[in-house]
């Protein structure tokens, strides 16, 4: 029989569940080089590209997020792949969407995890090979992957 | 994950060229393998690693995941009516199993 | 001059007898706006997961007689305003009754099956079901006659100070609430959205889940799901609730 110290700690641990790192924290370093690996190392725009996440994340363990490009989204012109980055979580690349004109509409909605306060960077990629990108300050209250939740 | 179910809502019918939205929403833990159990032991990364939409013969849509997508991941999306049809969405996850779930859409006009 | 003014004394009471109290707002309220989207939208809501689980299990036989939900209820919309009144005192055992005890009920003596656990999937499942057929009903729970020992039990439960930090539930949920702590805001503890999806569970769980984390978060004592402690006060906070509709499943941080 555990005694009431025992079941109040235990709780304790079930309810605050600790962090192991397994694996490198992310940094914005590690967001630039996987920016650089998806783009091959080319130029980069701002705009066309809209991020829209909120400034200030109740939860990291699930923040709304979409993101919406400005593209006719034809054959001969459309967005062919989305990519959302994070220069905070264990992991740069958040998550990658394919595309193409039978989309009709460039926009994507989906919840993030994020790890700590940062700038969120929506990539997309262009049918002619151009990057363009949005980016935003999000302030995480309670922290996904570390506050253990 | 056979047990775990996943929605999908999108409209039955709609004139061909619209643009329709596809809400898809699937249970899954999406363990992302940093955390430890109150005895200490890790927990095993669990996650979903890629939903695909295939309508008309064709992959419409498609996104890979990683941990950064939140447990029980919702997606949205949007593809154009070309014919009545059957769409499958797929979620497969990094232990090889595959949740499917197919949907309706009546294209008139 | 003395009748006038007795006769106003008399209105006046009269008018404070009909002035009711306003329902207390649900802990929805406090959600940020693009929470309540998500909650409100029953594509993107995950307690509607839960839902679906329930739907599947309403349909599917169960036990030793072999019979379904649908077998005896007909449709799951016929417990339109059940969960408004739970809890509840069964008429035939005597005991209070929460929804699921009521559901685990029906499963032991008329589908003759196991109970199914507190936080199991299937409980979840079809709480979050049958709350849901009570979307937007107020809450109507009877506190008098059979009720009222635990009605006063729960009410001097949520008045007493408890845990290593000393505090009652009515310091924080009646003297604080709509205060901040810590990243959320204090709702009234009603539990009208119950079976709820938390975001730190990142997964579905019940009220009685949630009243174990608050005793935790108070450090006293943490009574089993589906204790009398945890009922008694479910009853008195679903007293308190009288007149909120149901937003079940409701999503929380």
């Amino acid at each position: 029989m555990p005694t009431r110290r025992q079941i109040i700690l235990g709780a304790g641990f079930a309810g605050g569940v600790a962090l192991l790192p397994r694996a490198a924290p992310a940094s914005p370093e590690l967001r630039d080089a996987a920016l650089a690996e998806l783009t091959g190392g080319g130029p980069v725009s701002d705009g066309r590209v809209t991020l829209t996440i909120p400034g200030v994340a109740e939860n990291g363990l699930s923040v709304y997020t979409t993101v919406a490009v400005e593209s006719p989204m034809t054959t001969g012109d459309h967005v062919r792949a989305i990519h959302i980055l994070s220069e905070q979580n264990p992991i740069a690349r958040l998550l990658s969407v394919r595309l193409g004109p039978r989309a009709g509409v460039a926009r994507v909605s989906t919840n993030l995890r994020l790890a700590a306060s940062q700038e969120v960077t929506a990539l997309a990629e262009m049918s002619d090979g151009s990057f363009w990108r949005d980016r935003k300050t999000v302030i995480v209250t309670i922290a996904a992957c570390i506050d253990g939740g | 994950m056979s047990l775990a179910p996943a929605r999908v809502s999108m409209p039955a019918e709609a004139k061909a060229g619209d643009v329709i939205e596809i809400k898809a929403l699937m249970r899954h833990p999406m363990e992302t393998g940093y955390r430890v159990d109150s005895r200490g032991q890790p927990i095993a990364r669990h996650i979903v690693r890629r939903f695909s939409a295939e309508y008309d013969g064709e992959e419409v849509f498609a996104m890979d995941l990683t941990q950064g997508v939140a447990a029980n991941p919702f997606i949205a999306f949007h593809t154009v009516a070309t014919r009545s049809g059957e769409l499958v969405f797929s979620w497969e996850d990094d232990r090889g199993e595959v949740v499917t779930v197919r949907k309706r859409l009546t294209v008139t006009g | 001059m003395r009748a006038r003014r007795v006769c106003l004394a008399l209105a006046g009471v009269l008018l404070m007898a009909e002035v009711q109290a306003e329902p207390l707002p649900t802990g929805t309220s406090f959600l940020s706006d693009g929470l309540k989207a998500q909650q409100a939208d029953e594509a993107a809501n995950p307690g509607m997961l839960w839902v679906a689980e329930g739907e599947r299990l309403w349909q599917t036989p169960a036990g030793v007689a072999d019979r379904s939900c649908a077998s005896c209820h007909g449709a799951v919309e016929s417990m339109t305003g059940v969960a408004a009144r739970y809890p509840a005192v069964n008429a035939a055992s005597g005991e209070l009754l929460n929804l699921e005890g009521r559901i685990n009920r029906c499963r032991t003596e008329h589908q003759g099956a196991e109970p199914m656990p507190y936080e199991s999937d299937a409980l979840l499942g079809l709480t979050a079901l049958v709350a849901r057929q009570s979307l937007g009903q107020p809450v109507r729970v009877e506190t008098g006659g059979a009720a009222a020992a635990h009605h006063e039990a729960g009410e001097a439960f949520f008045h007493r100070r408890q845990g290593q930090m000393n505090l009652s539930c009515a310091n924080c949920h009646v003297d604080n609430a709509g205060s901040g702590l810590r990243g959320d805001t204090i709702s009234h503890g009603l539990g009208t959205g119950y079976p709820v999806y938390r975001l730190e569970w990142q997964s579905m769980g019940s009220l009685h889940r949630r009243l174990r984390s608050c005793s935790f978060g108070v450090r006293a004592v943490q009574f089993a799901p589906g204790s009398p402690e945890y009922l008694a006060l479910e009853l008195y906070l679903a007293g308190r609730a009288e007149g909120t509709a149901i937003d079940t499943p409701a999503i929380r941080k």
